[in-house]
């Protein structure tokens, strides 16, 4: 019997790999609200996975003719216990299974929703669509300093250390066969017509002038070099401008008494995301922590946000240190940097206008984007409105926003980095 | 036990075992005649399996939305253990094709290689209705033409259309088939060929039919020809010759998921026989390869674990209670027969005079060859199986406030069982009966479907509503459904411009 196994595991993974994405195109604005519920729902620190999606069942059903509930209707079952023919049941509340077909719901139990599981990188394409880092290009083009070496086919000049003996050999050779052509041509002919002569004990005086010819044309052919200097390859190196790939993201906050742990949680909610989208764009991102209360250092993730302090809030020590940490250790041409700033709000009523002074004068003008949001249930406070006269200048790079609870995160986020239309 | 040396040993698969035993068991199974066709056994992952099993079983099939679901439906379940994943997966084709997982154990493959590439394959070729309707030569073919074509037709005339198309279609897919006239064979290479020819044609054809100009007044006073003259079952036939606004491609698309349809249509008629078949020989195959010596008691006990699991049959009243299992029926009913043909009491002289103490070989293959679900059941289901399986039918009407019981496993109720059960496998009274009734051809275009009422039993009014906006999709004039019960109309849908609206009165309950 004629039989053949075929190994099929190397081929063909994800076949339906176009289908699922036919799926989630098509239920594009379902998945986004989704997304959007799991990211305000989730823990803080698990914001960085897929998730479960679910669907009404009734948006992704495909109808067909069936019949309904009603009428006559037999139906066989098995495992009879205790019936008798003529017994009576009641009808059971809800539905009962479906007859016969067998795979009436594939589910066993009538299910609502259409579950299914998002991938990380899906959800947080999900999560992060119609996002745009602000002034990413500007900067990539214009402060590029790293360089990175790809091949570039072959030259004719370049350093003996770069030399593509293959390719010399190549053109060395192509250059004899084209220079010695035609002597060989002369040559071959010449013998043909020696061997004749020779055979029929031909005319002398012709064999030995051909003799001579023939001598010639050797040497000629000898005098063709059999490597040239226009021979040599050299492998070509070309310099390509990198975009600065790193970024450095600087996580400021108040830790003052104001600050409850509420409020600290919805600021490190918006940390969050915001690294998550960084990581998206940039391969490499260091994160530093700034706290401050009346005076400002910087501390590990742990203590930027459980550690207690009271105090006073100075906004300006701060902005002051990270000034600082720039200098020292991100040189504008290798990092792009982000900024967000979380705070109540309360600052030293003189303080607000030094703060400005320094963001507007001296951090602006160093990042890609700072991000101030106010985490208050009351009014604007004294910074939002110190603040505000940046909105002008430095739009493009700057913005702030008021956040009152968890719900308002995400949304928040959105509005921050939505794609602005060009 | 004969001195045998063992083919295989240990639990892990290699491919030089695979072979051994394909070569033994299909020895052993051309000792009971199973003919088959040639078999292509395929090795694949459990993601790929789940690829597979998410395109019913089609890996061949053209891309849509609705196959992602399936797909995401089945990792879902897969990766939180919800279900196990078939092990094998087989196509009705020439060669016929078998996938295996590579997770299975040896003992499995063997399992899967007797279930799918000696049972599922004998009764592809042997069973009557996949010889008149289904080329298994030809499927493999047709189905790459098609999902180029679907390709094509998304790249020319945009991913959208094409996607709503086909979910038109989908909707009408049951409706698709011929019960009753065997189909021309299917070919990749006719149809590529025909395709241009046909287009022209068809349109050509399709003008005809509404050259009539309306002429209002007069035309609704004279009653011309009915049209169609018969009522139609095949709504997609009648969509793709006499659909008046579609436009060539949208034909062909029509008519790909219609051929398709009515491939799978043996298959649908035969979920128990296959199941049922597929699942004896594979217990049978191995019990005799174990007895020859051939294989171990691990082996073996092994494949018993897991042909216990697959016809395990929970009662009505489980929560896992899903419909009856097909594997289970069937492997209780072709076993009954053996035992009938071999071991008949008297009852079974009574009941089956024509078979009880024959030839079990050739009554098993005559059951296979000459049946589908339903008349396979009407003829086997013994009052044994009805007794092990204690089946029981039940009577639900609306217009009775209980539902009762109207037979059970005692020798009043074995015939009606059968009959109640055969009925519940005749895939005609499974799905409402709805036919093209009429378009009105000089007034407005309509599209009139009559679905006639068996047992009082309504349409399911959500998916109807729906369904008829694909339908409307598809005809693009007003559609109408009205569901008949005696000759009177309960219930009618309407879908004019994609709104629909239930009109009539509304069925009690």
């Amino acid at each position: 019997m004629a039989f053949l196994i075929i190994d099929r595991r190397p081929q063909g993974r994800n076949k339906s790999a176009v289908n699922r994405q036919r799926f989630l195109r098509r239920y594009r604005k379902h998945i986004r609200e989704a997304v959007a519920d799991a990211v305000n729902k989730r823990g803080i620190t698990d914001t960085d996975r897929g998730d479960q999606i679910s669907i009404p069942r009734k948006d992704v059903s495909e109808p067909i003719f069936r019949h309904g509930r009603g009428g006559r209707q037999h139906r066989v079952l098995p495992g009879n216990k205790e019936f008798i023919t003529g017994d009576k049941i009641k009808r059971p509340e809800g539905g009962a299974g479906d007859g016969g077909g067998g795979e009436a719901s594939n589910t066993g139990e009538g299910m609502d929703e259409f579950v299914f599981e998002l991938s990380r990188q899906e959800f947080l394409d999900f999560m992060f669509e119609d996002l745009e880092l602000p002034n990413l290009v500007k900067k990539q083009l214009k402060e590029t300093e790293a360089f990175k070496y790809i091949k570039g086919g072959y030259t004719n000049e370049g350093i003996p250390a770069r030399l593509n003996v293959l390719q010399s050999l190549r053109s060395a050779k192509a250059r004899r066969i084209a220079l010695g052509g035609a002597i060989r041509r002369q040559i071959k002919l010449l013998e043909k017509e020696l061997a004749a002569l020779e055979e029929n004990d031909g005319d002398e005086d012709r064999i030995s002038e051909i003799k001579a010819e023939l001598n010639r044309l050797e040497r000629r052919l000898n005098h063709v070099p059999f490597l040239d200097d226009f021979d040599l390859k050299y492998n070509n190196i070309i310099q390509q401008p990198l975009p600065t790939s790193n970024a450095v993201m600087f996580c400021l906050m108040d830790v003052s008494g104001s600050m409850t742990q509420d409020v600290k949680d919805l600021a490190k909610r918006f940390f969050i995301l915001l690294h998550l989208f960084l990581k998206q764009t940039y391969k490499k991102i260091d994160v530093i922590f700034i706290r401050h209360h009346t005076v400002a250092s910087e501390v590990n993730e742990e203590e930027f946000f459980y550690s207690r302090e009271t105090g006073g809030t100075v906004v300006s020590s701060a902005l002051e240190m990270m000034l600082k940490v720039i200098r020292d250790r991100y040189p504008l041409a290798d990092w792009n940097i982000y900024a967000a700033q979380a705070s109540d709000g309360e600052n030293w009523q003189d303080d607000s206008p030094k703060a400005r002074d320094l963001l507007m004068n001296s951090i602006l003008p160093l990042v890609q984007f700072y991000a101030y949001v106010e985490i208050t249930k009351r009014e604007h406070q004294a910074l939002w409105n110190a603040y505000e006269s940046l909105l002008e200048k430095h739009g493009d790079s700057f913005a702030m926003k008021r956040v009152s609870e968890t719900a308002d995160i995400f949304p928040v986020f959105h509005e921050l980095f939505e794609k602005k239309s060009e | 036990m004969s001195e045998t040396t063992l083919i295989v040993e240990g639990s892990e698969w290699t491919f030089e075992n695979l072979e051994n035993l394909e070569l033994e068991i299909g020895r052993i199974a051309e000792g009971y005649r199973l003919d088959t066709y040639p078999n292509q056994i395929e090795i694949i992952t459990a993601e790929q399996m789940m690829d597979a099993y998410s395109s019913t079983g089609m890996p061949l099939g053209y891309h849509h939305w609705s196959l992602g679901k399936q797909f995401l439906s089945t990792e879902q379940k897969y990766k939180r253990g919800h279900m196990g994943l078939a092990y094998e997966l087989v196509i009705n084709s020439n060669p016929c094709i078998s996938y295996l997982m590579e997770e299975n154990t040896l003992a499995l493959q063997a399992l899967v290689i007797a279930h799918a590439c000696f049972g599922h394959n004998s009764l592809f070729k042997g069973n009557y209705l996949f010889k008149t309707w289904t080329d298994a030569s030809a499927i493999v073919n047709y189905l790459v033409f098609a999902k180029g074509y679907v390709a094509d037709c998304e790249e020319r005339h945009g991913l959208e259309a094409t996607e709503a198309l086909l979910d038109s279609c989908h909707a009408l897919m049951n409706y698709g088939v011929d019960r009753f006239r065997r189909p021309n064979p299917i070919s990749a290479e006719q149809e590529q060929q025909r395709q241009i020819e046909r287009e022209e044609y068809q349109q050509q054809q399709v003008n005809d039919l509404w050259r009539t100009v309306p002429q209002k007044d007069e035309a609704s006073d004279v009653d011309g020809p009915r049209f169609p003259e018969e009522p139609q079952e095949n709504l997609l036939y009648f969509i793709e010759k006499n659909a008046p606004l579609l436009e060539p491609w949208e034909r062909e698309i029509v008519r790909i998921v219609r051929k398709i349809s009515q491939y799978f249509y043996p298959q649908r008629q035969t979920k128990v026989m296959n199941e049922g078949w597929a699942t004896f020989w594979h217990y049978t195959l191995l019990n005799t390869l174990y007895d020859e010596g051939l294989v171990n008691d691990g082996f073996m006990l092994e494949v018993l674990q897991s042909h216990t699991n697959v016809i395990f049959q929970p009662e009505y009243d489980s929560p896992n209670y899903n419909g009856i299992n097909p594997y289970t029926l069937g492997y209780a009913m072709f076993t009954d027969i053996r035992r009938i043909c071999e071991a008949p009491t008297d009852e079974d002289r009574r009941f089956f005079p024509e078979f009880a103490g024959k030839d079990w070989l050739d009554t098993l293959h005559h059951a296979m060859e000459d049946f589908k679900d339903e008349s396979f059941i009407l003829q086997y289901l013994s009052p044994a199986v009805i007794r092990n399986l204690k089946l029981f039918n039940i009577l639900d009407d609306d217009k009775n406030e209980e539902i009762e019981v109207t037979a059970i496993h005692d020798d009043n109720g074995y015939l009606r069982i059968r009959e109640e059960l055969a009925n519940q496998y005749n895939l005609s009274k499974q799905e409402p009966n709805i036919q093209v009734f009429e378009v009105d051809l000089r007034g407005n275009r309509s599209l009139s479907l009559q679905h006639i009422q068996h047992d009082r039993i309504p349409l399911d009014k959500d998916d109807a509503t729906e369904v008829l906006k694909h339908l409307h999709h598809l005809w693009r004039f007003d559609v109408l459904l009205d569901s008949i019960q005696e000759g009177k109309v309960t219930n009618s849908y309407v879908c004019a411009d994609a709104s629909v609206h239930e009109a009539g009165d509304e069925t009690p309950g």
